[in-house]
């Protein structure tokens, strides 16, 4: 089931919340919507669910258009949306066979998919409590279920780890993880890892704007700036920026040395290599040369984190 | 439009609507008012004559409405708003107007029924006496036809806000307005006053309620209706603006 969004534009009265955002999803691809707050992931979510159309633009869900086929569309998409609005006062079971009725379900699906949504999503011990009595991470459990309890073949999840414990946060990816092996699935998240966690491939957004787009691995690679190697040696010196500074910054594929301090002895350093270029070997040698102790070397890897951030600040 | 789907879809959210009516006791607090009401009125009014107990209870009840069915029909999507069900709700495959239909049906269901209970009284009535059941009848069709129209109106309310006490008083002054129409006919200026009254839901209300049902008193119900469900829809669909 692709999806394919195509220049979507949306204002707000005047004010411009996304701007020409325009992707493709692939069949069984989990993608994760990456951005800061007030990015727009919330506003795309809406206008692919049909809750709004957009100022411009369209989505495609499997050949549907939601300006034509709205309803065809809905169909097939089970929405979790942000904050996970709930009907406190109906029981799980209750809500859920509301939810599937209102999806055209008959009566032997609806049957079978409760009950396994009740065993998917682990709320068989509390199936006959008002929804409001439930803790956190069960209403996001019901949330999820209500959003597939027709069985979509999209699911679009707004934030759904949100304001959960470390626990849950990986149960409900283990969750998502596992129902959408059959499924496409789009997820909004601030969360680095969470995505890193499930998604096959990540869009960033910023400020309304597509600004990177690929898989967690190709965007660390393509975002990898210089090379950054954090050492720390020990060496009789009295002066380190005088006696170590300048032959570190000698070391031929060194490009930027940075000083960051020490005590005892004990010197830190950051060095900084032309992209591509491993100094590891060079550092060593330089220190066996000058009978310092390298007491620690590591390997910076631009980290998605670093590359949201880079993306990111405006 | 697939029109059983519809049905289906109108009967699922008046479903849930009426459920929780009655999960949250509104349903039980709403029939014990009419009840009791309707009861207290008649156990002074026993001894009256029939005619003239008849014509205060059509006249009692009314005004029972006005308060009352602003307040059933308060959160109907007020709440909604507030809590961002909406949201789930509108991205089901469903269109606004079986929203709005099955919410209407819903809250005019339990204000009908509470209201036909209390025909009990009539009967009480009837097995000690005589009593002439031709205007009892109409005079609960025309309560039926203008809870229908206060039910609509509550719910253009509701769904105009996500507070439910803004949507309680718009509510009720609306249904306030459309009810003293024509009681300030003498302040109308006199071109204006057959259309002011024609618009004023007691003066059709009271045609029925005589037992002569008149095609155009039962049409000016049902396009009122109409118009007013039509507002509702509208109203949902400002999302979209
Ligand atoms: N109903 C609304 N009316 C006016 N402006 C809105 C509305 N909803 C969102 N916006 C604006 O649109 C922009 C995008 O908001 P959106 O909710 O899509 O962001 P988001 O990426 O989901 O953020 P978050 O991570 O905080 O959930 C923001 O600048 C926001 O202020
Ligand atoms: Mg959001």
């Amino acid at each position: 089931m692709a999806i394919t969004v195509r220049n979507l534009t949306k204002y707000y009265g005047q004010e411009k919340a996304i701007d020409d955002i325009s992707f493709d999803v692939k069949t069984g691809e989990i993608l994760g919507f990456l951005g800061p707050n007030g990015a727009g992931k919330t506003t795309t979510m809406k206008i692919i669910t049909c809750y709004m159309p957009p100022s411009k633009g369209t989505v495609d869900v499997d050949g549907h258009t939601i300006a034509d086929h709205s309803l065809e569309v809905r169909r097939k998409i089970g929405y979790l949306p942000e904050l996970n609005p709930l009907y406190l006062d109906m029981n799980v079971v209750e809500y859920l066979e509301y939810a599937a009725r209102l999806h055209g379900i008959d009566k032997a699906t609806l049957k079978r998919q409760l009950a396994s949504m009740i065993e998917v999503c682990g709320l068989k011990e509390v199936r006959h409590k008002d929804i409001g009595e439930l803790s956190k991470g069960y209403k996001q459990r019901v949330g999820l279920a209500q959003a597939m309890i027709h069985d979509p073949e999209v699911l679009i999840l707004d934030e759904p780890t949100s304001g959960l414990d470390p626990n849950q946060i990986v149960e409900i990816r283990n969750l998502i993880r596992q129902l959408g092996r059959a499924k496409t699935v789009i997820l909004s998240t601030h969360i680095l890892s969470e995505v890193q966690a499930t998604c096959d491939r990540v869009i960033i957004v910023n400020d309304g704007a597509i600004v990177a787009d690929g898989t967690p691995e190709e965007l660390q690679q393509k975002f990898r700036g210089s090379e950054s190697i954090a050492i720390e040696l020990r060496a009789q010196v009295a002066n380190p920026m005088a006696e170590i500074f300048p032959k570190l910054k000698a070391l031929s594929s060194v490009e930027s040395v940075e000083y960051g301090g020490g005590e005892n002895g004990c010197h830190r350093f950051s060095l900084f290599a032309a992209k591509g270029s491993d100094i590891r070997e060079e550092i060593f040698r330089q220190a066996v040369q000058e009978r310092w102790v390298l007491l620690e070397l590591t390997r910076k890897v631009t980290s998605l984190e670093e590359v949201f951030h880079k993306l990111t600040k405006l | 439009m697939d029109f059983k789907r519809s049905l289906t879809n109108v009967g699922t959210i008046f479903q849930k609507e009426l459920r929780s009516y009655f999960n949250s006791a509104v349903a039980y607090v709403v029939i014990v008012v009419f009840l009791a009401i309707v009861g207290w009125f008649h156990s002074n009014a026993l001894f009256l004559a029939n005619t003239a107990s008849l014509r205060l209870m059509f006249e009692l009840v009314p005004i029972v409405f006005m308060f009352i069915i602003p307040a059933v029909t308060m959160r109907l999507l007020s709440e909604e708003k507030k809590s961002g069900t909406i949201e789930l709700l509108t991205t089901k495959p469903l269109i606004d107007v079986e929203i709005v239909l099955g919410k209407f049906l819903a809250a005019w269901a339990l204000v009908g029924v509470s209201l036909l209970l209390t025909l009990v009284y009539y009967f009480t009535i009837a097995a000690l006496g005589d009593i002439d059941s031709g205007p009892v009848f109409g005079g609960y069709f025309g309560l039926m036809l203008m809870a229908g129209i206060y039910v609509a109106m509550g719910l253009f309310a509701s769904s105009l806000t996500d507070n439910q006490v803004i949507a309680f008083i718009v509510g009720f002054v609306l249904v306030f307005l459309f009810f003293m129409l024509d009681k300030v006919l003498l302040y109308v200026p006199e071109g204006l006053t057959s259309i002011v009254e024609f618009l004023s839901v007691d003066y059709h209300f009271s045609n029925i309620a005589r037992g002569v049902v008149d095609s155009r008193d039962v049409l000016y119900f049902l396009s009122l209706l109409g118009f007013t469900l039509y507002l509702s829809v509208l109203s949902l669909e400002r999302r979209k603006w």
